[in-house]
């Protein structure tokens, strides 16, 4: 594949993309957690659990503020790298970004500093009101934003306008309550309460290992194993939710994941394992599971789910029936003021499918010129690389599955096992941590890459979205972010380090001698339930 | 739903163009004094501990102030989809630098107080400078080069291109004049900064604030002067010269634009305007006058007026023009032809007028809460906690 000015674009948005990643799944999480810890302390007034927020807390903030510094450069670079899909979309897609500034940015950063700096300003609700707004601050940016990328996915709501030559929308409501959006939202905001429960397991457990700061690793373990739970439940409900709203919503990406060539009578069986093959169109050694796609996909044992090659076929029919509006849309350029009624109803009745004709536009300058060959290769084009999607999707699901099964096994010993863990599982509770990152980074993949050749399903295609800059621009900002990105990351592990390896601040005596006051509290409770008479 | 038809489409245009003003005078109001602590920061604090004291000034608020940018940046987006396709990648590079610049300080911020040993912190001393005075600059220079005209074109399928190699499309920002913009914005941001340092804490970081400060002011007052005589008298205006559709379609191609002409002469048009010049010198000139009578929540206020005054010019003398083409006038993105789409306009004015007041409020809250001075014993009691 020739390197040009569109993959460098993609390659820069990627991976800038795939690395605020890694901070925002433990910010979201994390927030969470703390405000749960502070919740504990406020109404206990235990100490410890003042201890645990802070701790912890102090792990958010060095993670938090890499999750914001690297959120500017994506609120930028649609408009640097992508500014045809800015101009295009942005009637509907920046909408959600505004409020997402609005409503969740301010919220999470306005209170993030007194968070870390109000200790002895605030009083103890006071304290534990801001640690909550700055968890829903960081969980509401995340509904926002999904609800911008859902649309990429599933764009309701909008409707090309030809005398603006972009899509507007037509309704708020159908972009917010976009059910892809939704069910990627819990989705996404569930795999990063099950990564900060991850670390927190993780770095609880090397305490226990080293035989340090006890009491704050087993109540650690105790919160992150509950909330970890019902998070990794959550995350695979709601991945089968995306998955069934993908069946007639993108049917191309699952037949893909799925590595479905051709439309199999109802209900459809799932390839376990097998290694897809584009150019022979099948995938080899495949072990299937009878029905279980056809249940999965279509929640009935009726229903067909369509294989890639009836799509590619249906593909064809879509660019053709786009050429139709592509012609309609060029005569309303050529003379918007005199076009008859009758132009513009031909161009509304097949608008619909104007992105498939701009799928001839790599090929051919005028679509309406491409030959049939052409026509028949920007049908193939709507294929995305299924051997890649199949396997990144299988590895996803594996890890999810296992996520429940750590969060059970951590959860009963700490429920019923007095908070005993062997040491073989704490060791294994350390090697996993970075396991829920992978599996995080795995989704967007499946999610974007099986996206393509679109930016916007159906409406735009990647190859036409990216800005007219020189290679050189794009090498010189490329080779920048690596550099940059990697330094900030070796300081960002550094002080993860350091600072995990300095543990809480504990202060004994005054652990001590809440722990006085509440046994002389205790006795004179038992005491005088002594003194009354049982009637 | 035919409730956006409520208000009319001109009207939410006008709006939206006055919210885009208040987000840009947000942004260097609140985020402005952070750039501008940065950028004094070497300077007025000698010793670590005055240097922790400048930072743990600004510690608990930087990271709010920031989102003034990231919304600006949405908002654009939302309210001008052309602006923010075309400004961002036509700049492409130095809006490379302001990131990078923005992705360090925040980093520098949290980081630099979390290890001991001098240079690490030095490190992060110079760290937060260029973070602070690079984008106080390129921002004056950003709004200088939209004076002067950017070269872009539209295509007829309104795809942003532009004029030039990358080489020259970076250092072709670099005019004289749009220099003397980013000069402007640089000493105006950094008296700013010496002003919130003259309120929020004591000592000798204040007294070498003040005296930056002070000679800050004068210098972005002249630089001002300056801009506005090299207005008249060497920079052609853009006009539209057919009729204006103020309700028209968003197709920046369907309306007729010439250069030639002064942007002065809108204050011809309409004289009222003058006031945004007016407030931008005597803001400044009280605050030079606050700076040295030591005075200090008058002070910011001053400065506050005069950083106001001095964007809002900007904004006033130009329109309706938001971003002009030197090389195809016609393509020149206005108020009439570059925004969304009136629906999308109604809804984020709702959806604007319920969360504006709000953050208006915690965000009072959280300043009143901070309030009070930052001295050295704060920070030497709170080695572990503050920045």
């Amino acid at each position: 594949m020739e390197i040009g000015l569109v993959e460098l674009s993609r390659l820069q948005f990627a991976m800038t993309a795939m690395y605020h990643f890694l901070f925002v799944p433990l910010t979201l999480g994390l927030s969470v957690l703390v405000a749960i810890m502070e919740t504990v302390y406020v109404m206990t007034g235990r100490p410890i659990w003042r201890q645990m927020t802070k701790f912890w807390g102090t792990l958010f903030g060095i993670n938090f503020v890499l999750g914001v510094a690297t959120g500017i450069t994506m609120e930028f670079q649609f408009g640097m790298n992508w500014s045809y899909y800015s101009h295009y979309v942005g009637d509907i897609f920046g909408a959600p970004l505004a409020i997402e500034g609005l409503m969740a940015f301010f919220l999470e950063a306005t209170f993030v500093g007194l968070f870390f700096f109000g200790w002895d300003k605030l009083t103890r609700v006071q304290h534990m009101v801001v640690t909550w707004l700055v968890a829903i601050g960081s969980n509401f940016s995340a509904l926002w934003i999904l609800i911008a990328n859902g649309w990429m996915q599933n764009p309701v709501g909008a409707e090309f306008n030809p005398d603006t030559m972009r899509m507007e929308m037509t309704s708020f409501f159908e972009v917010v309550f976009n059910e892809v959006a939704q069910a990627k939202f819990v989705h996404t905001v569930s795999a990063g309460y099950v990564t900060a429960s991850i670390f927190v397991l993780g770095v609880a457990a090397l305490y226990l290992l080293q035989g340090r700061h006890k009491d704050l690793a087993r109540r650690s373990i105790a919160v992150a194993s509950a909330f970890g739970l019902a998070s990794a439940m959550s995350v695979v409900v709601l991945g089968d939710e995306s998955g069934y709203s993908a069946s007639h919503t993108q049917k191309m990406k699952l037949a893909a994941i799925e590595a479905m060539w051709e439309t199999h009578d109802a209900p459809a069986p799932f390839t376990a394992i097998g290694f897809p093959d584009k150019e022979a169109r099948e995938t080899h050694y495949a072990i299937e599971i009878p029905w279980a796609m056809g249940l999965i996909g279509t929640r009935s044992l009726t229903k067909e789910i369509p294989g890639i090659n009836d799509l590619v076929a249906e593909a064809e029919v879509k660019i053709k029936d786009g050429l139709i509006a592509y012609d309609a849309l060029m005569t309303i350029r050529a003379d918007r003021e005199n076009v008859s009624q009758e132009v513009r109803d031909r161009f509304e009745a097949h608008s619909e499918n104007l992105g498939f004709a701009m799928l001839l536009k790599p090929y051919v300058d005028d679509p309406r010129d491409a030959t049939d060959d052409q026509i028949a290769q920007a049908a193939d084009d709507t294929i995305p690389g299924v051997a890649s999607l199949f396997w990144a999707f299988r590895l996803m699901v594996a890890l999810g599955f296992s996520f429940i099964g750590v969060m059970i096994f951590f959860f009963i010993r700490a429920s019923f096992y007095q908070m005993q863990f062997p040491r073989w599982s704490l060791y294994a509770a350390v090697a996993i941590i970075p396991t829920p990152w992978i599996a995080a980074e795995l989704g967007w993949f499946v999610a974007e890459f099986g996206r393509q050749p679109w930016t916007v399903d159906g409406v735009l295609p990647t190859a036409l979205s990216a800005s007219h800059l020189s290679i050189a621009d794009l090498v010189i900002t490329l080779a920048g972010f690596v550099t940059f990105y990697s330094v900030l990351f070796v300081i960002e592990m550094g002080l993860m380090v350091k600072y995990i390896r300095k543990g809480p601040y504990q202060d004994v005596a005054e652990t001590d001698q809440w722990q006085q006051r509440h046994e002389a509290r205790l006795q004179n409770s038992t005491s005088s339930e002594i003194k009354t008479p049982a009637e | 739903m035919i409730l956006y038809e409520l208000i009319d489409f001109d009207i939410l245009r006008v709006i939206w163009w006055g919210l885009l003003g208040v987000l840009l005078i947000g942004f260097a109001l609140t985020d402005g004094f952070d750039m501008g602590v940065g950028a004094l920061l070497p300077f007025v604090g000698r010793t670590d501990v005055e240097r922790r004291v400048v930072l743990n000034t600004i510690g608990p608020v930087w990271e709010g102030n920031q989102v003034w940018f990231i919304l600006g940046g949405g908002a654009i987006f939302a309210a001008w989809p052309p602006l923010y396709a075309v400004s961002f990648s036509g700049f492409y590079l130095a809006m490379f630098v302001i990131l990078a610049a923005l992705i360090v300080r925040p980093v520098a911020f949290t980081y630099r107080s979390k290890r001991d040993g001098a240079g690490w912190r030095t490190a992060w001393d110079w760290a937060l400078f260029t973070s602070g005075a690079v984008p106080a600059l390129l921002f004056g220079v950003a709004v200088g080069n939209v004076l002067l005209g950017v070269p872009f074109h539209l295509t007829e399928d309104l795809m942003p291109m532009y004029d030039g190699n990358f080489a020259s499309k970076f250092f072709g920002l670099l005019h004289p004049f749009a220099l003397l913009a980013g000069l402007v914005s640089l000493s105006m941001l950094l008296m700013h900064g010496a002003a919130w340092l003259n309120l929020k804490t004591e000592g000798p970081v204040v007294a070498r604030a003040r005296s930056i400060g002070i000679k800050a002011g004068l210098v972005a007052m002249a630089g001002y002067a300056l801009a506005g005589v090299w207005l008249a008298l060497g920079i052609d205006g853009f006009a539209i010269v057919s009729e204006v559709a103020v309700n028209g379609p968003s197709n920046p191609l369907y309306s007729e634009v010439s250069r030639g002409g002064s942007w002065l002469s809108s204050y011809a048009d309409r004289p009222w305007i003058t006031i945004a010049p007016v407030m931008g010198f005597v803001g400044t000139a009280m605050a030079v006058r606050g700076l040295q009578a030591g005075r200090e929540v008058s002070t910011l206020l001053w400065s506050k007026l005069g950083i106001t005054g001095i964007i809002a010019s900007v904004g006033l003398t130009m329109f309706p023009f938001i971003l002009p083409s030197t090389v195809d006038p016609n393509s020149s993105l206005t108020v009439w032809d570059a925004s969304s789409s009136h629906q999308t306009l109604f809804i984020m004015l709702v959806v604007t007028l319920i969360f504006m007041p709000l953050i208006l409020a915690y965000t009072s809250w959280v300043y009143k809460v901070l309030w009070g001075k930052v001295t050295e014993a704060d920070v030497t009691e709170n080695n572990d906690t503050v920045y």
